[in-house]
């Protein structure tokens, strides 16, 4: 067999092992909304570990990481620190929510901001920005597949039918599983992922220059100014570090599907102890980063930092090792993206059509409208993959940008009777509009600070002025 | 089932807020990733090889979770 033909044989492998464990999982239970979407609400800790780190480790810690720490280097770092302080953040935000949720039956974000705001609007709101910004998160997943197919078949399969064929089988898998599906292959996904990134990581350093140790010596030598912010880049030191750190790590729990999760847990205890133990799950970033690193002088020239740790691999492993890591790989951006894709179907149908165009439609009908959404949604992201060209690191931070902006709704919400709806969603206008204004405009980062930092400043001081002068319920 | 949501607002608060000692572990991961980062972003001294700043990043990991886990404590009584 050719290199090509035993890669590709092993990535398929992978992709067809992790479907069909995904659709065992789902196959003998009745799907009812609320098992489809929360799984039945009866998750015990290791599957919502599971889940949550399966959310996680999406495409963007493997090639995203290592593409950064190619193509920008210092600045990467802020991925480690950010997602060890996430948990940091959800240690205290998660057990509170959880709480509100099972008392009054939440399913998702959105209807934590219809339940505490009481407003069908703000929640409408709330429902829309955060799918708008689960697409770019989504197309960051569906662009690793795509790199992943492409590399690993030596060129010989182009990205745009690679991503097509991807984007076919997730829809597939989200439509048959549901999310006890995706809790169930991320176990898979997991293990694959974690060898792999130890193997590389301690690998690749060692073939090219006999330890991590040499290596780090070689590239401090070579390229000083790299290892530091901000490193190969004119504007990402320190003032970026720290509002982007404060950004992604706040944010981090207000995705809709990271939120949504929190649902999944049988009890507030179950997610604290997640929460402690989660950051350890973080020290599989840093030999992600040592194959990074390393292809900066093993593999240099790449248009693309994001094909770095593929090339490196490729370079230094044989076919069936990069089919491993091709197939680890791409679980690693097909199970984040079924969740990613499940949630804002969820949301389009139950909290934004429904109460807004179709308030007397029947739990099935909304189940149906959100099987059609899962459609919808992967072809978006697919078309958008298939015709833009940024980073995946990029593409995250633009995600941030917009969905950070719940923050300052959700935890006044909870900890302040005065928050109101009013303030609230005069925050989130103010700041979703300066994020888009800041990112339409070219101006990420602003003078040095990042343009989704700047944007939950403005959300924030908005949302507790206003609050302090309109009653709780909203009237001035 | 699923109940349908009613339409007035809720007031959740008081939700019970962390204990000021569990804040404060909190925020010991913070000062030391993120606001410090001017005071460890230098490639020099290499611990086991590793670039000063990655490799105090990576001590800070369990670190953290050894905050988090005072904290669990501190919550749990």
């Amino acid at each position: 067999m050719s290199a090509r033909a035993v890669s590709l044989a092993m990535i398929l492998g992978i992709i067809a092992l992790g479907s069909a464990i995904g659709f065992l999982a789902g196959a003998r239970r009745k799907m009812d909304l609320e098992q489809w979407t929360v799984g039945g609400r009866g998750f015990g800790a290791a599957l919502v570990y599971l889940l949550m780190a399966g959310e996680v480790y999406t495409t963007f810690a493997f090639l995203g990481a290592s593409g950064w720490a190619y193509s920008r280097g210092g600045p990467a770092l802020y991925i480690m620190a950010y997602l060890t302080l996430a948990y940091v953040v959800s240690f205290f935000i998660l057990p509170p929510i959880w709480e509100v949720g099972r008392k009054y039956g939440l399913q998702t974000q959105s209807d934590f901001f219809r339940m505490r705001y009481g407003s069908k609007y703000l929640a409408a709101f709330v429902c829309a920005v955060g799918v708008a910004f689960l697409i770019p998160y989504l197309q960051l997943q569906i662009t690793g597949l795509g790199i992943i197919v492409s590399i690993a078949s030596f060129d010989g399969i182009g990205r745009t039918p690679a991503m097509a064929i991807s984007v076919a089988l997730l829809t597939a898998f989200v439509l048959a599983g549901g999310v006890r599906a995706v809790a169930w292959v991320s176990v898979l996904k997991d293990i694959l992922m974690v060898v792999a990134a130890v193997a590389i990581g301690i690998g690749i350093p060692y073939i090219r220059f006999s330890g991590i140790g040499p290596m780090f010596a070689a590239l401090a030598r070579a390229r000083p100014a790299h290892l530091t912010m901000p490193g190969a880049t004119p504007n990402l030191g320190h003032t970026w570090f720290i509002s982007t750190v404060l950004l992604t790590s706040l944010g981090f729990y207000m995705w809709p599907h990271a939120f949504a999760s929190t649902f999944t847990a049988k009890s507030a205890g179950t997610l604290r102890r997640n929460a402690v133990l989660m950051p350890l799950y973080t020290i599989t970033l840093a030999f992600i980063f040592f194959a990074g690193f390393t292809a900066v002088l093993a593999a240099p020239g790449l248009a693309n930092g994001d094909l770095a740790l593929l090339t490196v691999v490729r370079k230094s492993f044989s076919a069936w090792f990069l089919g491993l890591i091709g197939g680890a790989g791409a679980l690693t951006a097909m199970v984040p993206a079924a969740v990613f894709t499940l949630t804002a179907a969820t949301l389009f149908a139950k909290n934004l059509w429904r109460p807004i165009f179709a308030p007397e439609m029947t739990d099935d009908q909304v189940a149906r409208v959100a099987r059609l959404s899962v459609v919808v949604l992967s072809l978006v992201s697919l078309y958008f993959a298939v015709y833009s060209s940024t980073t995946l690191v990029s593409l995250l931070l633009l995600g941030y940008a917009g969905i950070t902006q719940f923050f300052p709704g959700v935890v006044l919400g909870l900890y302040w009777k005065r928050a109101s709806s009013p303030a609230v969603f005069a925050g989130m206008i103010a700041g979703v509009g300066a994020v888009v204004f800041l990112f339409l405009t070219h101006r990420d980062p602003y003078r040095g600070w990042s343009a989704g930092f700047i944007g939950l400043c403005l959300n924030f001081s908005i949302a507790a002025t206003l609050s302090l002068v309109t009653r709780p319920n909203g009237e001035l | 089932m699923r109940r349908r949501l009613p339409e007035k607002r809720h007031d959740v608060t008081p939700v019970k807020p962390p204990s000021r000692g569990a804040l404060v572990l909190g925020l010991i991961p913070f000062g030391a990733m993120c606001f410090s980062v001017a005071l460890w972003d230098r490639v020099d001294p290499m611990i086991l090889g590793i670039p000063f700043n990655l490799a105090w990043l990576i001590l800070w990991i369990p670190l953290s979770t050894l905050c988090l886990w005072a904290a669990y404590r501190l919550e749990r009584k």
